[in-house]
């Protein structure tokens, strides 16, 4: 039989991880509004680390404005967030975020490993500048993303799906704990769409939290472990083979969603 | 030719030639970060609104010194900068609209007092060199106050510029990764109002845009590099503040501004044809280029 050998501490620790998991990310009571029309009504949950979970609701529900005001992006009326069981801090290198391509301008002077770069501009401190460390640890990024041969291109030349690329390289090459990705999937082609997915596989494989904001109800059993339902106000929060229901999508969507067979799942907006 | 170069025996000329290229080189910086945040008409807005600035302070002291009116200038412009971003967030009002409306309000306020400055100073008061811009008109200590606050600027964008890439790219993940971008704005701003101040007497304020806008324009036409884009536009801006201010000074009472737009559009229209990355004859060899590319290399990754 193999030993392996590990310190009291280090013993105390792994346990503690075993008997109660880690709460990546609690939200207590958030709200937030947007040119006094609230968008946000006091939502609370708690996500555990290591979890997939996906964020779904109709447009207009908040599920970005969720995840700005969780991520300090956006002001937010009430509420607090903790990380990592700790006080709210800001947690600038264990908390990644993938935004919506459009939210840049991709015509910017810059190329891509660059941009993938940026991800690390919270690690090299104030006045230094990155170097051949930096370079390697970004070009290990767009690797794993398939980009790595599109280093030295112009981010004006690239396609959308390997725009979405990119900014996934620039979270990845972080090393964060937390991730928030927004819609991700969104108008992507077929292999920045397996990309994607191999990814989120890794990144959970190495026990890292991520929420993805969803459109695709048809895809989310297959690619989410947990769900989370929101329309303005948290709908339902949990596994997904308990959460995703018939009742609780009704909930969610209103009369908008039709539904196709026994349980297929079609959207119509 | 020998009348021009006649001008450089002053050494009062040397001093206001060297201190234009400084303050042609930081406009031509800043631009770059206003082009890049798509608020290439807000300089001129600024511009605009800070000649009340400027003949209110010459109303209030009575005197010409170039300090004061440059106080007067920022103080009047950072109100309208602040107005017309109050404009845009309190009410329906797009962000053009407010600029139109800050920008004629401001303007036409600081015409309106330059009538009254001028029939109470018996028309000597020489404030008519803010429209047009006079550089010869500066003192000697005016420029070692307009050089080194255009050195200033420089350093502030040198310094920073990790810091100003991700903020021009993308705030948000500034934000991220510890860099308040609300803050880099703010700076932004301030140093957008301190350039147009010390450029006033140079260029003048209605021509403002000549050396905030073109100059990053041109620049862009020639790399798709940022540190690069920032030292072209510097250049661009520095040779146009250089040929206005000659020009300008071979004959008495030219004004600078007409010479220096002259100058920085003729660099536009060469950069906008040859331009080595985005210029229009450049373009179609880049598409022959990739034309071929592609057939060669159908990879399948394009939707």
């Amino acid at each position: 039989m193999e030993c392996i050998f590990i310190t009291q501490k280090q013993f105390q620790k792994l346990c503690k991880r075993m008997v109660n998991k880690v709460t990546a990310l609690s939200v207590k009571n958030l709200s937030s509004a947007y040119q006094k029309k609230v968008v946000l009504d006091s939502l609370t949950f708690s996500i555990e680390e290591g979890t997939l979970t996906g964020v779904v609701g109709p447009n207009g529900a908040g599920k970005s404005t969720m995840i700005k005001a969780i991520l300090g992006l956006q002001p937010r009326m009430t509420g607090s967030i903790e990380f990592f069981n700790g006080k709210e801090k800001k947690l600038t290198n264990r908390l990644g975020y993938v935004p919506q391509r459009g939210a840049v301008d991709w015509d910017f002077p810059t190329n891509v490993l660059d941009v993938v770069t940026m991800g690390l501009y919270g690690q090299i401190g104030w006045f230094h500048y990155p170097g051949k460390k930096h370079r390697k640890l970004a070009i290990e990024a767009l690797e794993k993303v398939n980009m790595a041969e599109y280093a030295n291109r112009q981010i004006s030349q690239l396609s959308g799906g390997q725009q979405q690329r990119v900014f996934l390289a620039r979270a990845l090459v972080q090393d964060a704990d937390l991730y928030f990705m927004d819609e991700p999937f969104a108008g992507v082609d077929a292999k920045t769409e397996k990309t994607i997915i191999s990814v989120l596989k890794e990144l959970k494989s190495k026990g890292k939290t991520v929420l993805v904001v969803h459109h695709d109800l048809q895809t989310v059993p297959a690619y989410f472990d947990h769900v989370l339902l929101l329309n303005k106000q948290l709908i339902a929060y949990g596994p997904t083979e308990e959460t995703f229901t018939k009742t609780s999508l009704k909930k969610t969507y209103g009369g908008e969603i039709h539904w196709m067979g026994s349980d297929q799942i079609a959207e119509s907006l | 030719m020998i009348r021009l170069l006649s001008l450089f025996e002053s050494s009062n000329f040397q001093w206001v030639f060297i201190s234009t290229i400084l303050l042609g080189m930081a406009a031509g910086m800043v631009g770059v970060m206003s082009n890049l945040r798509q608020q290439g008409l807000m300089s001129d807005a600024i511009s605009h609104a800070a000649l009340p600035g400027v003949i209110l302070a010459f109303l209030l002291t009575g005197e010409k010194q170039l300090p004061v009116l440059i106080i007067g200038a920022g103080i009047s412009g950072l109100i309208a900068a602040f107005f017309i971003y109050g404009i845009e967030q309190s009410t329906r009002i797009k962000r053009d609209a407010a600029m139109g409306i800050i920008l004629s309000v401001f303007f036409g306020g600081g015409i309106m007092l330059l009538s009254i400055a001028n029939r109470s100073g018996g028309g000597q008061s020489g404030l008519d060199s803010f429209i047009f811009g006079q550089a010869a008109s500066m003192v000697r200590s005016d420029t070692y106050v307009m050089g080194g606050l255009a050195l200033l600027v420089m350093l502030l964008i040198f310094v920073f510029f990790k810091q100003w890439k991700v903020v021009l790219f993308d705030p948000q993940h500034a934000n991220m990764m510890g860099i308040n971008a609300h803050l880099f704005s703010s700076l932004y701003t301030f140093l957008l109002v301190l350039v147009i101040v010390i450029v006033i007497q140079a260029v003048g304020v209605i021509l403002m845009a000549a050396l905030l806008i073109i100059p990053a324009l041109s620049a862009r036409y020639w790399t798709h590099s940022l540190l690069i884009l920032f030292l072209l536009s510097g250049f661009f801006g520095g040779f146009a503040g250089a040929a206005g201010t000659l020009i300008s000074s071979s004959e008495s009472n030219l004004p600078t501004g007409p010479f220096i737009v002259v100058t920085s559009s003729g660099i536009f229209i060469l950069s906008l044809f040859f331009g080595a990355e985005k210029g229009l004859f450049h373009l179609k060899r880049y598409i022959n280029k990739t034309a071929l590319q592609s057939d060669g290399t159908s990879g399948g990754d394009e939707k």
